[in-house]
C-alpha cells in the first residue's frame, strides 16, 4: 500500500519561466572581462581576425550589459527566476495511468529509468537518498517528496545542502481514446556553470532534457514491448575488422518494465 | 558469412563479416535465400541518405529461412520458409495498432530516435533494415544469414510452393507500389492514373492501379526498356526527354489532367528546366538533400481535386514547391514508407491466385559477389536493368542477364 502522503498537501504550482535566459552576477562579469579582452585584440591581426574577434567581444560586451544569454534563448534554454533550468517533456504510453505511476512510485526504480541515475535508496517514507556518478566520484543528494497522487502525480525537491539542488513532478494524465497514458515530467535544476553550462551541456548532448527524452523512449518501449530495442552488438563490417565477433544471447535484459511487472 | 557493406560514398563492397547472432530473445536469424537491389538503396551509395558507416551491412529487400529463433518468438519455427518487410514493426504501439507499421513508435533505439524527433518535429518513424543509423542502423540483408528483430511481427511464412522470385518483392516494392495506387483511392472504370518514373515501383504502382480497376494508366520515364515493360502491361507511355510531359498528359486526357498521379521517382529526379538545374546545383553544394521535378511535375499535371500519391523516398526541405497550384485545384496528397507488413497476406493471395507475377520486374541475377558491380549498372541504367535479384549462396562470376 502505498502512503498517501500529500495528496491533500496543496501542490506548489510550477513557476512560469521567463522569456530570456538571464546570466548570475558572476558570469555577467566573466563575459564583461573576455569580451573586452576580444574587443582590445580585435584592435590588431589582419580583417578576418579583427571581424571575428570584434564580433565575439561585441556579443560578450553585449550579454554582460544586458545580463541575458541569447544563445541559451536561441536553443530555447527555459530558466525560472531564481535561475533554475527548466526542463520538461512528454510521451504516450499504451499502459493505463494506475500501473505506470506504481512503477514510478517506488523509487528504487528510478535508476532503471533513468540511465543517468546511479542509485535510489529510501530513508523513509518521505525521504531517499540519490546518487549520480560524476567526473570525480560520485555525487549523492537528499530528496524528499512533495506531493503524492496516487495515479495521477508525484513531485519531490532535494533537501538545502544538496549538491545539484533540483526540483520534479511527473503527471499520469490519461490518453484520449484507449491510447493509454500521457506521461508529463517537469525537471528544474540549478546548473552548475549557470546558462553558460547549460548551453555547453547542450552542444555536447549532455544536458538533462535529452538524457530526459531518451529516457521517456525508453520507459515506452519496456512498457508497451517488455524490452528496449538494440543493435549493440550486431554483425557489421567494423566488427570483423577488430576481430570482435559476439556471443549470443538468449535473454532480454532486465528492464525497468519487468521490475514492474514483478513487483 | 559474406554480406555487402557500405564502405563510402559510391563504393559499396563485399565483406567477410561475423556471422549474426540472437541479441534479444524476440529476435530469429533468417538464412538469406533471396535478395535485391532496391533503387533507395541508390540514395545510399550515392550518399544522399546521412547516418551511413563504414561497415554497414546494406539491404532490405530478402527472405529465406529461419534458423534460429529467441526464447519468446511465438508465431515462427526454424526452418519456416519466410519474407520479411523492409521496415521493423513492433506490432503493439498505436501506429502498429492502426495499421501504419512504417510509423512504429518502438522499433527505432534511442538515441537515434531521439535525432530524427528533432529532424520531423515528432516521434520518430519506424527503424528500417540496412538504411542509415537515424533509423536504426539495423544490418540489412543483402548478406547469407539476417538478424530479424521483432521476428513474431515481421517474418510472413511462405506455405505455398511459389518461387522466391515470386514472393521476394512482397518485402517492398510490391506493396511500395500497391500503397502508392490504393492510396488515390481509384474509382474503378473512371479514373485516369499517370505514373512517374518507370522503374521498379513504377512497374507495380501502373500494375497495381490496373489491378484496383483504374480506366487508363499513363507512365511516363526517359528509359526505353522501362517504358516497353510498362507498354506490357497495357499502360499507355510518355518519353519525358522527347515530349513536353505537361502537354502530352493534357492531350491524353481531353485536357482534364490524370486524375491521380503516383511519383515513383523520389529524392534523385532526372528531368528538366529551371527548378531541376536548381535542384541539381543545390544537392551538388549539399545545400539540399532532393531533386523533386517528379513532384512538381505531378502536381502540376494532375487533375483539379485529384491525388498525388508519393511512394519515392524524399529525405530533407524542399524549396520551389508549387504550392499555389496545389491549392488552387484542391489537390490530395498522400505519401509515406510503406506499412509493408499491412499489404504482404492480401498482395500474396493475389499472387497465389495468378493475377499477377512479380517476377516480371526481374532483369538481372547474380551472386552477392557482384553487387557492388550491379549497383552501378542499376544506377547508370546500363545493360537494360531494371532490377537485380542477388544469390548470397551463389558462386561468383556470374552476371546472368534476363
Amino acid at each position: 500500500m502505498t502512503p498517501n502522503l500529500t495528496s491533500n498537501m496543496t501542490s506548489r504550482p510550477y513557476r512560469e519561466h521567463s522569456t530570456e535566459s538571464l546570466l548570475s552576477p558572476a558570469e555577467r562579469g566573466v563575459m564583461g572581462v573576455l569580451g573586452l579582452a576580444a574587443l582590445t585584440l580585435s584592435l590588431r591581426g589582419n580583417a578576418l581576425e579583427r571581424l571575428l574577434l570584434g564580433a565575439v567581444g561585441v556579443g560578450l560586451a553585449g550579454m554582460a550589459a544586458t545580463g541575458t544569454n541569447p544563445l541559451a534563448t536561441a536553443l530555447k534554454i527555459r530558466q525560472n527566476e531564481e535561475g533554475d533550468t527548466l526542463v520538461s517533456d512528454a510521451i504516450t504510453i499504451g499502459q493505463p495511468p494506475e500501473q505506470l505511476y506504481a512503477i514510478w512510485r517506488d523509487l528504487t526504480n528510478l535508476p532503471l529509468l533513468m540511465r543517468h541515475l546511479k542509485a535510489v535508496e529510501l530513508l523513509d517514507e518521505r525521504r531517499s537518498r540519490w546518487t549520480v556518478p560524476g567526473p570525480v566520484g560520485d555525487v549523492s543528494w537528499e530528496a524528499e517528496l512533495t506531493a503524492d497522487e496516487p495515479g495521477r502525480r508525484i513531485a519531490w525537491r532535494s533537501l538545502p545542502g544538496a549538491s545539484i539542488q533540483n526540483s520534479g513532478e511527473v503527471l499520469f494524465l490519461p490518453a484520449p481514446g484507449d491510447r493509454g497514458t500521457e506521461i508529463r515530467v517537469n525537471l528544474a535544476y540549478h546548473a552548475p556553470g549557470g546558462t553558460t553550462g547549460a548551453v555547453i551541456a547542450r552542444l555536447t548532448g549532455q544536458e538533462p532534457s535529452q538524457q530526459l527524452r531518451d529516457d521517456l523512449l525508453r520507459f515506452k518501449r519496456e512498457q508497451e514491448l517488455g524490452f528496449a530495442p538494440t543493435t549493440q552488438g550486431q554483425s557489421s563490417g567494423r566488427a570483423a575488422q577488430n576481430g570482435h565477433y559476439r556471443q549470443a544471447q538468449d535473454h532480454a535484459p532486465r528492464t525497468a518494465g519487468e521490475a514492474g511487472r514483478n513487483a | 558469412m559474406k554480406a555487402v557493406v557500405w564502405q563510402h560514398t559510391n563504393k559499396m563492397g563485399v565483406e567477410r563479416v561475423p556471422d549474426p547472432t540472437l541479441l534479444l530473445s524476440t529476435d530469429a536469424i533468417v538464412r538469406v535465400t533471396s535478395t535485391a537491389i532496391c533503387g533507395s538503396d541508390l540514395h545510399l551509395l550515392d550518399g544522399y541518405i546521412p547516418g551511413m558507416e563504414r561497415g554497414d551491412i546494406v539491404g532490405h529487400e530478402f527472405m529465406g529461412e529461419v534458423v534460429e529463433v529467441g526464447r519468446d518468438v511465438r508465431r515462427v519455427r526454424v526452418g519456416d520458409r519466410v519474407v520479411v518487410p523492409f521496415n521493423l514493426a513492433c506490432g503493439v504501439c498505436d501506429p502498429c495498432r492502426r495499421g501504419l507499421f512504417s510509423a512504429c513508435d518502438n522499433s527505432n533505439p534511442a538515441p537515434n530516435a531521439r535525432t530524427v524527433e528533432a529532424l520531423y518535429g515528432a516521434m520518430s518513424p519506424s527503424g528500417l533494415f540496412g538504411y542509415t543509423h537515424l533509423f536504426g542502423g539495423y544490418a540489412g540483408g543483402q548478406a547469407q544469414f539476417v538478424r530479424v528483430p521483432f521476428a513474431d511481427v515481421g517474418c510472413f511464412k511462405i506455405e505455398s510452393d511459389l518461387r522466391d522470385e515470386q514472393v521476394l518483392f512482397l518485402t517492398d516494392i510490391f506493396p511500395t507500389g500497391y500503397q502508392a495506387a490504393e492510396q488515390c483511392g481509384i474509382v474503378p472504370g473512371r479514373d485516369v492514373v499517370a505514373v512517374f518514373g518507370a522503374g521498379p515501383v513504377g512497374q507495380f504502382a501502373a500494375r497495381s492501379a490496373l489491378m484496383l480497376g483504374a480506366a487508363h494508366v499513363i507512365v511516363v520515364d526517359r528509359v526505353p526498356e522501362r517504358l516497353s515493360m510498362a507498354e506490357a502491361a497495357g499502360c499507355q507511355t510518355i518519353n519525358y526527354e522527347k515530349e513536353d510531359v505537361l502537354v502530352a498528359l493534357r492531350d491524353a486526357t481531353g485536357g482534364r489532367g490524370p486524375d491521380h498521379v503516383i511519383d515513383a521517382v523520389g529524392l534523385e529526379a532526372h528531368g528538366h528546366g529551371p527548378g531541376a538545374l536548381l535542384d541539381t546545383a543545390e544537392q551538388k553544394m549539399r545545400m539540399s538533400f532532393d531533386r523533386i521535378t517528379a513532384v512538381r511535375w505531378a502536381i502540376l499535371s494532375c487533375a483539379k481535386g485529384g491525388t498525388v500519391s508519393m511512394a519515392g523516398v524524399y529525405a530533407g526541405l524542399v524549396d520551389k514547391f508549387p504550392l499555389g497550384a496545389a491549392f488552387g485545384k484542391g489537390l490530395v496528397f498522400r505519401m509515406g514508407q510503406t506499412h509493408t507488413h499491412r499489404y504482404v497476406i492480401p498482395l500474396l493471395e493475389r499472387i497465389e491466385a495468378g493475377q499477377i507475377d512479380p517476377s516480371f520486374v526481374i532483369t538481372h541475377r547474380a551472386s552477392l559477389d557482384e553487387a557492388p558491380e550491379l549497383y552501378k549498372t542499376f544506377r547508370d541504367k546500363k545493360d537494360g536493368c531494371i532490377k537485380v535479384v542477388l544469390d548470397p549462396w551463389g558462386q561468383p562470376g556470374q552476371v546472368h542477364k534476363v
